[in-house]
């Protein structure tokens, strides 16, 4: 019994993981910059599909096509925050939405059309492959890696958003553009940065999805709704807010899904409302 | 003036005549699959083996040459499919229908079959009561219950397996699985001893796997569908090491499907499945058919594939009989009781039920070179669906 | 008296019925004698114009973002499936009962709902969406499970049989949208439609003037509720089909696409809405059915970016420009 709760808190950790990695970079553009970015999942499907191909079609090894797929969709995020996102910030959440909406629709085409519509796999090292035994109990290495992975993230962003120059520039632009620039703050630039970062992130998550899940051209769709779960219970704008759901998330699907299987599909749903009809605002959501 | 009008009219009338003569030449065909969306693979494929057969066997029969109409249905979604079918029948004049990734769609469209009396050609659908929905279609593909009781019993007589565990997707297909798995295996005198149902969306799967682990059943049923889930599902199983000497792993064709296979790399090795076609089966016919394929589309195929593939044959050799005819009584006359040899083996359309009748492999996985393969050790010949002969029961 | 007048007079000035808008429905006939082989699509556009039309209601008037609205247009496309498959056939009983099942499973849910504003209310609404959804699932002895609801079998509607070509499917599904769109018409050209506009824009500020906020936000949200189960129980009923993609996620997502294309808050941004998107996604699905979906995101886009507040709002904004 002890076993087997102590392997559902890892796995569901490890999951809740995978589900902050992913929605992380949502909460930074939705949650700070107040941008309904429904495409998150195609900057996902970016970074996921540049793994895919450095590592299949050019023997990369999977650790170095980590940064790469985090650069690959930070890239493509910031061409088109140049020439379309940055038009918009201003507008309705509703056309925010149309657009990037729009955005997903042709980014789900697009792969389509040049990796075919097949599930795609990446090679995995040796060493992230099986399991690993510690304290007599065994434990999967990649959830392990995942796990490592999430923490690394959380602590890097929560460190540059709030003690680097850098990131009380962003929150001033964030929270007051106008006072912001008067006080000399490269606002644009700063909102570039952000827009990056949020889709770089989203790269990395998509990345470190494919060994679970996998990856084929609806996955801008399919994750859609557990990253906006993870971030609305999160609360806007917050990093250990995010955090923290996508782990009561993840251990509680985990959980439910061991213990009560035929509530399997229900148990995430039902743990968003009641937590949201608890705190309308997010676990640690401000507004 | 009136020389002039008379030269035009008889020169329009004499350019329309050609036009009309080769509409009455073309036979349309109206395919409908899940070309976008969730199920866009499984589609894919399928347009493959359609395009691979009429590469193979030229794009005219009977003298007349066949026109394929691709809708897109998008996934799961009857109404659409509903209405392609019916803008299929009224405004592109098809004169059949074919394809259905998915059983809804199926079952919708059979409506349209049924009411504008057009020949059917269910080319994937497993679930065993669309047949019975209209009197014009046949099936090319496989039908659940016709593999998974073949493998239920087959699982206690010749496995020497009494207790099993299953585990599935809970949507219709994995019901309709594990119903048919479980109740021949109790029928042969096995016992089951659980069950778990997988949610239709559901990322990972490391929690039901561990589940199934710490119960060490003497065997585990998998039912799932093709996609991406089989991977994922597969990962998880290595990941959690079951040990295969204490516990077999027996699936359905999906749960070993290439892709799948890939991502479980030797973890894979001796879990048995039960299926009616592979890319790797030895025989002629399906070595030129997978080079063919190979050459055309740059993948191998697979089950989707070949249902679509002996879909096509079926509407060939039904026009051949029929000498072109397209009427719908007609062609289901002549389509009843079709015998030929596919790529997967002998088989044939039941006179009765119109149902497919053809051989059910049992295949272990095994490393051939450096690629795990489905390797078959046994075979059940000419098995018929058995859902379909308990109908037939019923009735007499 | 005075005030009483004037009250009476903007109201009846704001219902009067401009000459486009008769326009508008007198085309709306066309199809008929245009494209007769297309009535089969014009029944489903005027039935998914229905759905953005209770969204509307919701979104546009009141405020209310809802991702979950399939819940109801699928609940009364089961209730209305199961009236026909169990009882009778009839089906302008099953659309006043999948109307009528829809709207009280909306009142109920309503008490919930109306509570909350932001993400939280669109993340609620998409919750109990998805939970109806799995429970429908679930329920497969019920509902038909995946494989969906079989035996669905409807008599003639008034004597005339629902046929391959879809002409009675389209006289019914825009007889019934006529008509459910006068109700709206006259909801939204009422006090409690202005009411409903100020909750919209500033919450707070209405009960101070004795608007009872609560009670609005329930009221609107059940009849929205109960005018996307008619639409629900239409699509039932003209297809002869119900399956679980009625409750999905997709449904809810698209009908709100729609209604924001069209242009929300204007009462005919969810026709126009539906009329758009769905000839588009026919058309282009039709050229190229693998691929179509990219041709629809770039006409999103290109709404977004020269027709903001969608097409409806996009347009007049351009009108009132040169002025």
């Amino acid at each position: 019994m002890f076993a087997s709760l102590a392997g559902v808190l890892f796995d569901g950790f490890a999951f809740g993981m995978l589900l902050f990695l992913l929605s992380v970079g949502l909460s930074v553009t939705l949650g700070m910059m107040n941008f309904v970015n429904l495409a998150h999942c195609s900057f996902a499907m970016i970074g996921g599909y540049a793994t895919v191909s450095l590592a299949n079609r050019y023997g990369w090894p999977f650790l170095a096509t980590l940064p790469a797929a985090f650069v690959a969709a930070g890239g493509v995020a910031i061409a088109l925050e140049r020439t379309l996102f940055r038009r918009l910030y201003r507008a309705s959440d509703l056309d925010q939405c149309l657009l990037t909406i729009g955005m997903v629709f042709i980014s789900i085409a697009a792969y389509a059309f040049f990796y075919g519509t097949v599930v795609q796999s990446t090679p995995m090292p040796s060493y992230l492959k099986g399991s690993v035994q510690l304290f007599g109990m065994s434990f999967a290495a990649y959830r392990l890696f995942l796990i490592a992975m999430g923490l690394v993230v959380a602590a890097t962003l929560v460190f540059a958003l709030e003690t680097t120059r850098f990131g009380a520039q962003v929150r001033a632009a964030v929270d007051n553009q106008r006072m912001a620039r008067g006080l000399g703050i490269d606002v644009d630039r700063a909102f570039m940065i952000t827009f990056a970062l949020g889709g770089g992130l989203a790269g990395l998550g998509g990345a470190l999805a494919i060994e679970i899940v996998g990856l084929d051209h609806a996955f801008a769709l399919n994750y859609l709704v557990y990253v906006l779960i993870v971030v609305a219970v999160g609360g806007l704008g917050s990093i250990g807010g995010s955090f923290a759901a996508a782990v009561v998330l993840g251990v509680s699907d985990m959980a439910g899904k061991y213990y009560f299987p035929w509530l399997g599909a229900f148990v995430i749903y039902l743990v968003m409302v009641a937590l949201l009809m608890w705190r309308p605002v997010g676990l640690f959501g401000k507004r | 003036m009136l020389r002039l009008i008379a030269a035009a009219a008889l020169a329009a009338f004499a350019s329309a005549l050609p036009l009309a003569v080769q509409a009455q030449q073309t036979i349309k065909i109206g395919v409908l699959l899940t070309l976008s969306g969730q199920f866009a693979d499984a589609a894919a494929q399928m347009d493959n083996g359609i395009k691979t057969y009429m590469k193979q066997h030229g794009d005219s029969v009977a003298g007349k040459k066949i026109e394929i109409i691709r809708k897109d249905v998008g996934g799961p979604a009857p109404d659409v499919a509903k209405r392609l079918a019916q803008e299929l029948v009224v405004r592109d004049k098809v004169d059949m229908l074919a394809g259905f990734t998915l059983t809804p769609n199926a079952l919708a469209v059979a409506d349209v079959s049924a009411e504008a009396k057009k020949f059917m050609v269910v080319m994937n659908a497993a679930t065993s009561i669309i047949i019975t929905k209209s009197p014009y279609m046949i099936r090319t593909s496989v039908t659940l219950p016709q593999v998974m009781e073949t493998f239920g019993t087959w699982a206690v007589t010749k496995g020497g397996l009494k207790q099993n565990y299953t585990m599935v997707t809970d949507y219709g297909p994995g019901h309709d699985a594990e119903a048919a798995f479980t109740s021949a295996f109790k029928a042969a005198g096995g016992s089951n001893v659980g069950s778990v149902r997988f949610p239709v969306a559901n990322p990972d799967f490391a929690a039901f796997v561990q589940r199934a682990k710490d119960l060490a059943p003497e065997s585990i049923f998998i039912f799932i569908p093709g996609g991406a889930q089989p991977a994922a599902l597969g990962k998880a199983m290595a990941e959690r090491g079951i040990d295969k000497k204490q516990t077999r792993i027996l699936g359905s064709g999906e749960t070993t499907a290439e892709a799948a296979l890939k991502a479980m790399g030797e973890n894979a090795l001796d879990i048995i499945t039960a299926w009616h076609y592979d890319y790797t089966m030895d025989n002629a016919l399906n070595k030129a058919f997978v080079k063919e394929f190979n050459a055309m589309h740059g993948r191998n195929p697979d089950f989707f594939s070949i249902g679509a593939y002996d879909g096509m044959h079926a509407i060939y050799e039904t026009l051949k009989k029929t000498k072109g005819n397209t009427d719908g009584e007609a062609m289901i006359k002549a389509a009843k009781g079709l015998k030929w040899e596919s790529p997967r083996g002998p088989m044939s359309i039941d006179p009765e039920t119109r149902d497919v009748v053809q051989d059910v492999y049992i295949r272990r996985v095994q490393k051939v070179g450096n690629d795990y393969v489905n390797v078959p050790f046994d075979k059940i010949p000419a098995v018929k669906d058995p859902a379909g002969e308990r109908r037939k029961q019923q009735k007499q | 008296m005075e005030k009483g007048r004037a009250e009476v007079s903007y109201f009846r000035a704001q219902a009067r019925w401009r000459p486009l808008e008769l326009a508008f429905w007198a085309a709306t006939l066309l199809p008929f004698v245009v494209t007769p082989s297309y009535l089969s699509l014009a029944s489903q556009i005027a039935i998914t114009a229905l759905f953005a039309l209770s969204l509307d209601l919701l979104l546009g008037y009141a405020g209310i973002v809802s991702l979950g609205h399939a819940a109801y247009f699928g609940f009364g496309a089961y209730s209305a499936g199961l009236l026909s498959k169990h009882y009778l056939g009839e089906p302008l009983t099953g659309l006043v009962v999948g109307a009528a099942a829809a709207g009280i499973l909306g009142y109920v849910t309503s008490h919930v709902i109306v509570r909350f504003r932001h993400l939280a209310l669109i993340m609620l609404t998409l919750g109990l969406g998805l939970l109806l959804a799995e429970a429908a699932n679930s329920a497969s002895a019920l509902t038909g499970g995946a494989d969906g609801l079989q035996g669905v079998k409807m008599s003639p509607l008034l004597g005339f049989k629902f046929d391959l070509y879809g002409r009675t499917a389209y006289a019914y599904s825009l007889a019934v949208l006529f008509c459910v769109f006068l109700v709206a018409r006259r909801i939204i050209h009422s006090p409690f439609g202005l009411a409903l506009r100020g909750i919209r824009e500033n919450a707070t500020r209405m009960p101070a003037i004795g608007a009872p906020v609560l009670a609005h936000l329930r009221k609107v949200y059940t009849i929205a509720a109960a005018m996307a189960g008619a639409a629900g129980a239409l699509l039932t009923q003209t297809t002869s089909t119900v399956s679980l993609e009625v409750l999905s996620f997709g449904r809810s997502a698209d009908v709100l696409v729609i209604l924001i294309l069209g242009g929300a808050g204007r009462l005919y941004g969810g026709i126009v809405g539906a009329i758009i998107y769905m000839v588009a996604r026919d058309q282009f699905s039709g050229l190229n059915p693998q691929y179509w979906y990219f041709w629809i995101g770039l006409l999103l886009v290109a709404v977004v970016m020269f027709l903001p507040n969608g097409i409806l709002g996009g347009l007049s904004a351009l009108r009132k420009k040169p002025q």
